[in-house]
């Protein structure tokens, strides 16, 4: 039985220990950090709120790895290693897998406190603590580690320097003039810039009180973090007389091995071809490789591919390839803070490498073309970014983490007959570190001609636009007509509201109608959103966020008397939350009675459209803004569409509501509107593109409403109009050809059914309460009505209620 | 050993919808499907500790009668109570009986 003993447990030793499973020996590793191997490259994802559980990689079976264990020493001859609690472990084969450690300049004052580094988590949580004083921060180093620690920083509140040697920032990923433009997004950002510019002090008695550059300029701050560059951690391999570089890094060979043939070396601490690797990407493919030869194999490490892409402080950088070149070709705009370059060999045929600073969406498409003919004109490719999807060739390299190519994921795809990119993260681990080639995945899988499913469930062969057009056509009024003459079974939580959403957005009937009621989710079933403790909360709406002294106080005495938590939502408008089911048609009896209307926050439908005080008010507004969200709001309540909707109007370009983040948002001109759509904010945020600009308030409503029903006739089910645009063949230049040119001869069509709608809207909460039928069904107890659910407590927090008693 | 309970009218029940009864301390989530069938689980979801079963979306899995959680959409057989994304969690399932027009349940 061979004993592995393993060095420190960062991610290189965890894939390690990953890829030794089932090897017939045991692995202990020693490790100095107090918790087991995480996610170092996501750290900073801990200050935004991420704990340290999230970020840990599960320990492989059959490994215990011993905790707070720091080695002090290796006895070669003897075989054994020594940890700083004095205990002796042996080994058959040790592996060093000790990372490496941040380089901090020997400048004075170092060592004072307030001065950090940015590598663990613990790291983290000193400079958490130490910013609760603080109000500013200064990032020794402008590099990729650099800026992401300025970044949190920025975070946690305080006024953040960086200091930077080189002439600009990244100096490593991007050039001169990526570096301009770089520094533009940054300054912009808030941050100050010092590049070109060295620490010759820390300044402080007891607490850093400042920085002092070269130069004698004097930056104040509390805090110091130190992210010169990295410094591989070899001292173990030092003391022990095994051979390391000239600038540090344990000497390795292609096997991983160091000039102790029973020790491997792997990860930031090793040297290998001369080079120290400071990516996660290559640091896998080491311990991939030294486990492989301790089972006996032959794998061999020949170099990596350090290309990288990162958003950092919300801008895209990206390099690949080489930073050199006979030719390039540049694309450069600064008032967008996008450069984009592409170096080609000196007969313009072969791609070498590129840099993007501001839109990385040459690194995605153009990336496996690196060493290969350019499958493009390179002012075409830069230009257009995405705009060339030629077949990848097998040997490209799609996923740069964990070195996998277009061969070996479009082999799975059709071997193993997947149908989604998360069975090919299964099959093949490419998309499992970083992400960033989740894109390239999606588009091999759709490209290998699988038949990628559009069955909503098991109980309906269609998509729900094919469904939405056998509705229509047919004439189908009820789900259970649908499911006998076009599904099986009786359908489920999948098809049941996806049917009610299309029965509503082409009928209007009253949601609780007959047999409508059953088909719908809890929220629409009470016309209220279900909370975590089986609560209600209730949304009244309030068009454009505008709203009377009167109407405010109603709000105000209704959740005082039933007792409810108040808080103002992210939609400019009111919520009230922690009503019982009984109590819900009280509550509205009387806000309708005081002229709410619902705000349908418990529905796929319009949510709202916020605005800013516009023209009225505002000495910049070029347009009454308040008023167009109004009849906005007022022309859309209602509309039941594939998944929510959420609009804007700004009645200046400084765009004060946000109208780019949303569905559809209209920003006000000297000459009129532009119509932006498919904008959202959420989980995956997309500006929205501008769809139509300078028309008149009938033209853009005339847009609008094209826009919105050619989107509820057809999306899936749950896809937002950003998803939508993004599969949309022929993109936005299609959805304007549809919309405003008429391509496919469905205008008159949509506006009939829009004008429908807005014709037939009424409010669903007053029909709801002026029939006794529908107002049956709220109350906790079918056999004892009236009584409150018994599983329902609050506590006190803030002066407000809160939720107790609801275990997860 | 069966213990029946009335607790409401068949007629109160909706087709392919859920209602709750309180006996006692207990909460006993009741079901009729489209076929006119009854079935009654606990009410509450394991998953979220919160009372809502009741209020979940009835359909069918391969056949198999089945509620939906309204917290975070776990499929439960309304036959027998395990949960069909997860087996190894089950809710309660009670017996369950129309009366001369009265639902009755047993909790024992
Ligand atoms: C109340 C509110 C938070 C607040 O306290 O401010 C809120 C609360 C909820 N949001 Fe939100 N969102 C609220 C504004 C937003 C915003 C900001 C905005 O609208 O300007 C966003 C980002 C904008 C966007 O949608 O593009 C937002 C993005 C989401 C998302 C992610 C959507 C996406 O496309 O990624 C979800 C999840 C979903 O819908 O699937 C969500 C879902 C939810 C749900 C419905 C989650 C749930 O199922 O329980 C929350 C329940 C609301 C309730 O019980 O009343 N909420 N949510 C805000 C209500 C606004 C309103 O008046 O209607
Ligand atoms: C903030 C941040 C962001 C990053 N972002 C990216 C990114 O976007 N993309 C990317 O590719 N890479 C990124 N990296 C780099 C990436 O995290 C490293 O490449 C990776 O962590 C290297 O893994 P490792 O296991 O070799 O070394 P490490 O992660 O340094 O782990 C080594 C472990 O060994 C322990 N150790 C050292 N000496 C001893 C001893 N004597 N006894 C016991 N234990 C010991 C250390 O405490 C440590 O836990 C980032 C790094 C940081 C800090
Ligand atoms: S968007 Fe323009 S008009 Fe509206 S509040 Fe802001 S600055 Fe004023
Ligand atoms: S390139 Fe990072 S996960 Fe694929």
């Amino acid at each position: 039985m061979t004993r592995v003993v393993v060095v420190g447990h960062g991610p290189s030793a965890h894939r390690l220990a990953e890829s030794l499973q089932g090897f017939d020996g045991t692995v202990t590793i020693l490790g100095e950090e107090p918790r087991p191997a995480y996610d170092r490259v996501a750290l900073t994802s801990y200050l935004a709120g991420k704990s340290a559980e999230d970020l840990t990689y599960p320990v492989p079976d059959g490994v215990t790895p011993r905790l707070g264990s720091r080695v002090t020493g290796i006895d070669r001859a003897a075989r054994t290693v020594t940890t700083a609690d004095g205990a002796v472990t042996a080994y058959d084969v040790l592996v060093l897998a000790t990372g490496s450690a941040p380089f901090v300049p020997p400048v004075p004052g170092k060592d004072l406190p307030g001065c950090f580094v940015y590598r663990t988590i613990e790291d983290l949580d000193a400079i958490r603590a130490a910013a609760g004083t603080a109000t500013a921060g200064i990032v020794v180093g402008g590099g990729l580690l650099g800026l992401e620690a300025a970044d949190a920083l920025r975070g946690l509140g305080l006024e953040t320097h960086v200091v930077e040697m080189s002439p600009w920032l990244m100096p490593r990923q991007v050039d001169e003039g990526g570096g301009a433009v770089l520094r533009g997004h940054v300054e912009r950002l808030g941050l100050t810039v010092h590049a070109g510019a060295g620490v010759a002090r820390i300044t402080g008695e007891d607490r850093v009180t400042g920085l002092v550059k070269p130069d004698g300029e004097v930056i104040p701050a509390q805090i110091v973090v130190f992210s010169a560059g990295i410094r591989p951690r070899d001292e173990l391999a030092r003391a022990a007389g095994l051979a390391v570089g000239e600038r540090g890094g344990i000497v390795v060979d292609e096997g991983m091995r160091t000039s102790d043939p029973s020790i491997y070396a792997i990860g930031e601490c090793a040297l290998a071809g001369g080079q120290i690797y400071g990516l996660v990407g290559p640091c896998f493919t080491m311990a991939e490789v030294a486990a492989d030869r301790i089972r006996g194999g032959s794998g061999s490490f020949t170099g990596a591919d350090l290309s990288t892409k990162l958003k950092l402080l919300g801008v895209a950088v990206a390099q690949f390839g080489q930073m050199s070149g006979a030719l390039d070709v540049t694309y450069l705009d600064p008032v967008g803070g996008v450069y984009k370059k592409l170096f080609v060999s000196d007969d313009a045929s072969t791609l070498l490498g590129g840099i993007c600073v501001g839109d990385a969406a040459p690194y995605d498409t153009l990336r496996p073309y690196v060493g290969k003919p350019l499958p493009g004109l390179p002012g075409d490719l830069l230009f257009t970014g995405s705009g060339v999807t030629p077949d990848l060739p097998d040997d490209a390299q799609v996923c740069s983490c964990n070195n996998v190519s277009a061969g070996t994921v479009r082999a799975a795809v059709l071997d193993r007959s997947l149908t989604d990119v998360a069975g090919i993260k299964a099959c093949t681990r490419a998309g499992t570190t970083c992400g960033s080639c989740v894109p390239l995945l999606q588009r091999i899988l759709v490209k290998s001609g699988v038949p990628v499913s559009k069955a909503l469930c098991e109980h309906f062969a269609y998509s729900r636009a094919e469904l939405f057009e056998i509705v229509q056509v047919r004439g189908v009024t009820t789900f259970t007509q649908l499911i006998e003459e076009h599904g099986t079974g009786r359908g489920c939580d999948i098809c049941k509201p996806a049917v009610a959403s299309i029965l509503a957005s082409l009928h209007n009937a009253h949601v609780l109608e007959g047999e409508n009621a059953a088909l719908q989710d809890t929220n629409d079933h009470f016309l209220a959103n279900i909370q975590k403790n089986g609560t209600y909360s209730v949304v009244p709406r309030i068009p454009g966020g505008e709203i009377t002294p009167d109407k405010l106080i109603v709000i105000g005495e209704v959740a005082r008397d039933f007792g409810l938590y108040t808080k103002i939502t992210g939609g400019q408008r009111i919520d009230l939350f922690g009503a019982r089911v009984e109590q819900l048609p009280q509550i509205w009896r009387r806000l309708v009675d005081a002229g709410f209307e619902s705000g349908h926050a418990y529905g796929k439908a319009l949510r709202t459209v916020k605005s800013c005080v516009g023209s009225t008010w505002c000495r910049y507004g070029v347009q009454d803004s308040a008023a167009l969200a109004i009849m906005l709001e007022t022309r859309y309540r209602g509309l039941r569409s594939p998944h929510k909707l959420k609009s804007a109007v700004s009645g200046c370009a400084r765009e004060c509501a946000e109208a780019r983040s949303k569905d559809f948002g209209v920003i006000a001109t000297e000459n009129g509107w532009n119509l932006y759509v498919c904008g959202n904010g959420g989980f995956k945020p997309r500006h929205a593109d501008l769809l139509v600009s300078d028309v008149d308030t009938d033209t853009l409503i005339r847009t609008i409403d094209r826009f919105l029903m050619f989107y509820v006739r057809t999306a899936d089910r749950l896809q937002r109009t950003s998803a939508w645009l993004e599969a949309l063949d022929g993109g936005l230049d299609h959805l304007r050809d549809v919309v405003v040119h008429d391509s496919l001869g469905l205008c008159a069509d949509l506006d009939v059914q829009i004008e429908r709608h807005v014709a037939g809207y009424f409010d669903e909460w007053r029909a709801t309460l002026e029939d006794p039928d529908k107002l049956r069904r709220f109350t906790s107890f079918v056999n004892a009505p009236g009584v409150p659910d018994p599983s329902i407590s609050f506590a006190t927090e803030r002066d407000q209620i809160r939720p107790v008693g609801v275990s997860s | 050993m069966t213990n029946w309970t009335s607790v409401c009218d068949y007629a109160d029940l909706l087709p392919e919808r859920g209602a709750c009864a309180l006996l006692g301390t207990e909460q006993v989530a009741l079901f009729r499907t489209f076929d006119g069938s009854l079935y009654a689980t606990g009410n509450r979801d394991p998953y979220s500790g919160a009372y809502v079963l009741s209020r979940g979306i009835v359909g069918t899995r391969n056949g198999e009668p089945t509620v939906a959680s309204p917290m975070h959409k776990q499929v439960f057989s309304l036959v027998t109570g395990a949960c069909l994304d997860d087996p190894a969690t089950v809710i309660p399932i009670f017996p369950i009986r129309v009366s001369s027009g009265m639902v009755e349940v047993s909790v024992l």
